[in-house]
């Protein structure tokens, strides 16, 4: 385990990390991840709780469209729960045979719905900027998962000494060049968690950054159960291979 | 000649159709007997796991084809249908951009090895100018694959690459809207792209076989350098690399799934999960690791044209290297001042390649630049004086008498399968 960690280090140091120091930003700093590591899983009660924050905090201005509700089932909702959350919301679907437009509840098969119906729509109810689709978050920034939590716990009332406020935009530790347009998104006890658990600004941050992990990955925890099996085979197999070839050259006579 | 083949099989039917169509014959000339030099290092192994990389290209490609949409509206999207909806569409993916770094990775081995080892020079002149041929045919095809999924880095690294045409002096730019279909990378661009990297791997199939008929024309090169004396310096193809082949290419695959199953976005960049935006250019524009030498090479040259030229020029020195190395040895074993200078070059590669990665600023343009002039020096000036100048040491007579150590065979060593084994 530390020896591939070594390995992989010195792999990055030799071509990958420098592709990536990009943008003035800050050093993020390292959390502990449930899915981190190269077998860990997803924490579901934490997923399901950060779906919760998603659709009632995030869902307001950012779209998922990559997923559908269907999807929730990995995370494990089950299909009654899945059907509800569906049916909460209403899509918009058509033509019909008149040739209208028309609403109706929303069903697994959907796609999670989208705030705005056009990237215009989006910037114009948000200022000018726009809220990015969040199905890939994760993959899309350097660091994904520690990113996000950073950049939803960094937000600070005022900027440090010195720097000058900027109209309609917010002061983030880790947001590159810190002035974003996205207000702080999460306050203490916004969304109440039906397990109990107390919903922290830190709380909430860490669980939609599970619930956008596995939005972006999906395929995670079945990716790495097989790829231990396809390795530990083909660790075998490379000690009969090694086997047999020294059997067959044992037999050359010079 | 006209009349049936002469064949030796036993088999009845296997026996009618050599007598046709003589393929039977020609396998089993080619490769179960094909006399190798007994002496081998790993480093021979990597032309099999080429072949076996370009196999894999192909075939997961033809799958990915099947689901995927060249149009800029649902290509992003198509590809996040592969890796959500298909059934193993994410490890069709995975394997194959995974599966495109893994072959630059073994590709490359495989040129170093020709370079030291000498395997470029007479007689297999041909055969190193074929292989040139198939890396650029690797590169064209790479990034042109490396567009399809219209991320961010899909349309700034083409809208990059394809400009640096627009350097041509006069025609330039009207080559530039030629290319791109239009008056910047858009739909057609895209389409023409996925047309040429579904046809470009068959192009190189194509060379990979010529380049393979030019191998059992001359024999492989070896370790020592020296052609086999007789039948007492080499083995039968089969069994003996065949096996040998088989275990590298076992621990090969090892390397390979580990970046598939559990990293297999290290070697790619966040940005391409973001859709292509023409109206965004991200902070820094870099193309695929495999890519940064050459990229350090145009980007340390302060004129554009020059950049291009030099870029170019980089590849192109490698078609007139068995020219340009005077040396009549070709083992770098035997090279004594040859060969610190051949290790400075390997260095100066990987520099290239840190330097490609940053930012072409300040002492990063430095060290491209350091990196570059070795990089032509070596080729253009070292390469040809060393050989008049060098006194190569003393080569052996044959690969048999270097494998037994000179003299009467030790116990020890008659028992010990091979020297490398
Ligand atoms: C009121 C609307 C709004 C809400 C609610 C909101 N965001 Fe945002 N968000 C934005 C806007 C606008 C931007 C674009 C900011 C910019 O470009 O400066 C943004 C940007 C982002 C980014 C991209 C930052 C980057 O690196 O480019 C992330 C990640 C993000 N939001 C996550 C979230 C999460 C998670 C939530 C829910 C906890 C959330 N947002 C809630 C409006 C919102
Ligand atoms: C020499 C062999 C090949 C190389 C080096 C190569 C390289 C690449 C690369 C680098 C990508 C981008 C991967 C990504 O970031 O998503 C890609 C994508 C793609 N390639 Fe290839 N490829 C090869 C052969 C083929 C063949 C033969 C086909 C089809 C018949 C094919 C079909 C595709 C498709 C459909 C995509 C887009 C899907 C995706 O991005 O994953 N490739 N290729």
């Amino acid at each position: 385990m530390r020896m591939l960690r070594l390995a992989l280090a010195a792999a990055a140091l030799a071509f990958a990390a420098p592709v990536h120091a990009a943008g003035p930003s800050v050093a993020i700093p390292s959390q502990t991840w449930s899915f981190g590591g190269l077998f860990g899983t997803f924490d579901r009660a934490s997923a399901q709780r950060g779906f919760l924050v998603y659709k009632q905090v995030c869902a307001s201005c950012h779209a998922m469209k990559q997923l559908a509700y269907r999807n929730l089932e990995g995370i494990g909702l089950s299909e009654d729960e899945i059907r509800a959350i569906a049916a909460d919301v209403m899509i918009k679907d058509g033509p019909n045979d008149d040739g209208e437009m028309f609403e109706r509840p929303g069903r697994p098969s959907d796609r999670f719905r989208s705030p705005f119906p056009n990237v215009q729509a989006a910037r114009a109810a948000n200022n000018g900027a726009y809220p990015v689709d969040l199905s890939l978050i994760t993959k899309a920034r350097e660091n994904g998962a520690n990113y996000l939590y950073a950049l939803l716990t960094g937000y600070r009332e005022n900027p440090p000494a010195g720097v000058e406020p900027m109209e309609g935009m917010h002061y983030n530790e880790y947001f590159p060049g810190h002035w974003i347009a996205m207000a702080q998104p999460l306050w203490p006890d916004m969304v109440d968690y039906p397990d109990g658990t107390r919903a922290t600004i830190e709380q909430m941050a860490r669980d939609v950054t599970t619930f956008m992990a596995w939005a972006a990955e999906p395929e995670l925890e079945q990716r790495r159960a097989m790829g231990v099996r396809v390795i530990l085979f083909l660790i075998v197999l490379a000690g009969l291979t090694y086997g047999v070839k020294r059997k067959i050259w044992a037999d050359l006579k010079h | 000649m006209v009349g049936l083949h002469k064949s030796d099989f036993k088999n009845p039917v296997v026996r009618w159709i050599d007598q046709r169509l003589p393929i039977p014959s020609m396998l089993t000339k080619e490769y179960a007997e094909f006399p190798t030099p007994k002496n081998f290092n790993y480093f021979w192994n990597f032309g099999a796991l080429a072949m076996v990389c370009l196999v894999v290209m192909i075939v997961t490609g033809i799958f990915l084809a099947m689901h995927y949409t060249p149009h800029v509206d649902y290509a992003f999207d198509s590809v996040e249908r592969i890796m959500r909806d298909v059934n193993y569409g994410w490890l069709l993916r995975y394997i194959h951009m995974n599966g495109a770094s893994m072959f630059f990775i073994v590709v490359y081995i495989h040129i170093f090895r020709g370079l030291y080892y000498g395997s470029y020079k007479a007689p297999r002149e041909l055969l190193w100018i074929l292989g040139v041929v198939i890396l650029l045919l690797m590169m064209a095809t790479a990034f042109m694959g490396y567009v399809l999924p219209w991320g961010q880095m899909s349309f700034w690294g083409a809208t990059v690459i394809t400009n640096l045409f627009s350097a041509i002096p006069i025609v330039g730019p009207d080559i530039v809207t030629w290319l791109w279909g239009g008056f910047s990378v858009d739909n057609p661009t895209l389409n023409r792209f996925f047309s040429l990297h579904y046809l470009l791997p068959f192009v190189i199939v194509g060379v990979v076989f010529l380049h393979v008929v030019a191998l059992h024309i001359t024999g492989s090169n070896n370790p020592l350098g020296i052609e086999p004396k007789g039948p007492q310096d080499t083995i039968p193809f089969h069994p003996y690399y065949t096996i040998k082949d088989s275990f590298g290419l076992v621990i090969f695959l090892i390397v390979f799934a580990f970046f598939v199953f559990f990293a297999p976005n290290f070697m790619g960049h966040p940005d391409n999960y973001i859709p292509a935006n023409p109206l965004v250019t991200p902070a820094h524009i870099v193309p695929e690791w495999y890519f940064l030498p050459f990229y350090a090479i145009l980007r340390a040259v302060p004129d554009k044209l020059g950049g291009v030229v030099l870029m170019f020029a980089s590849i192109f020195v490698l078609f007139v290297l068995p020219w340009l190395d005077t040396s009549p040895v070709r083992s770098m074993k035997f090279r004594p001042l040859a060969r610190p200078f051949f290790w400075v070059f390997v260095a100066a590669c990987l520099l290239l390649g840190y330097c490609g990665a940053m930012p072409a600023e300040g002492i990063w343009v430095v060290l491209s630049r350091v990196g570059t002039a070795y990089y032509f020096l070596y080729f253009l000036v070292i390469l040809p004086v060393l050989g008049k100048l060098e006194r190569p040491l003393p080569l052996p007579a044959s690969i048999s008498q270097r494998v037994l150590g000179g003299g009467p065979v030790p116990a020890a060593a008659a028992s010990k399968p091979m020297e490398k084994a």
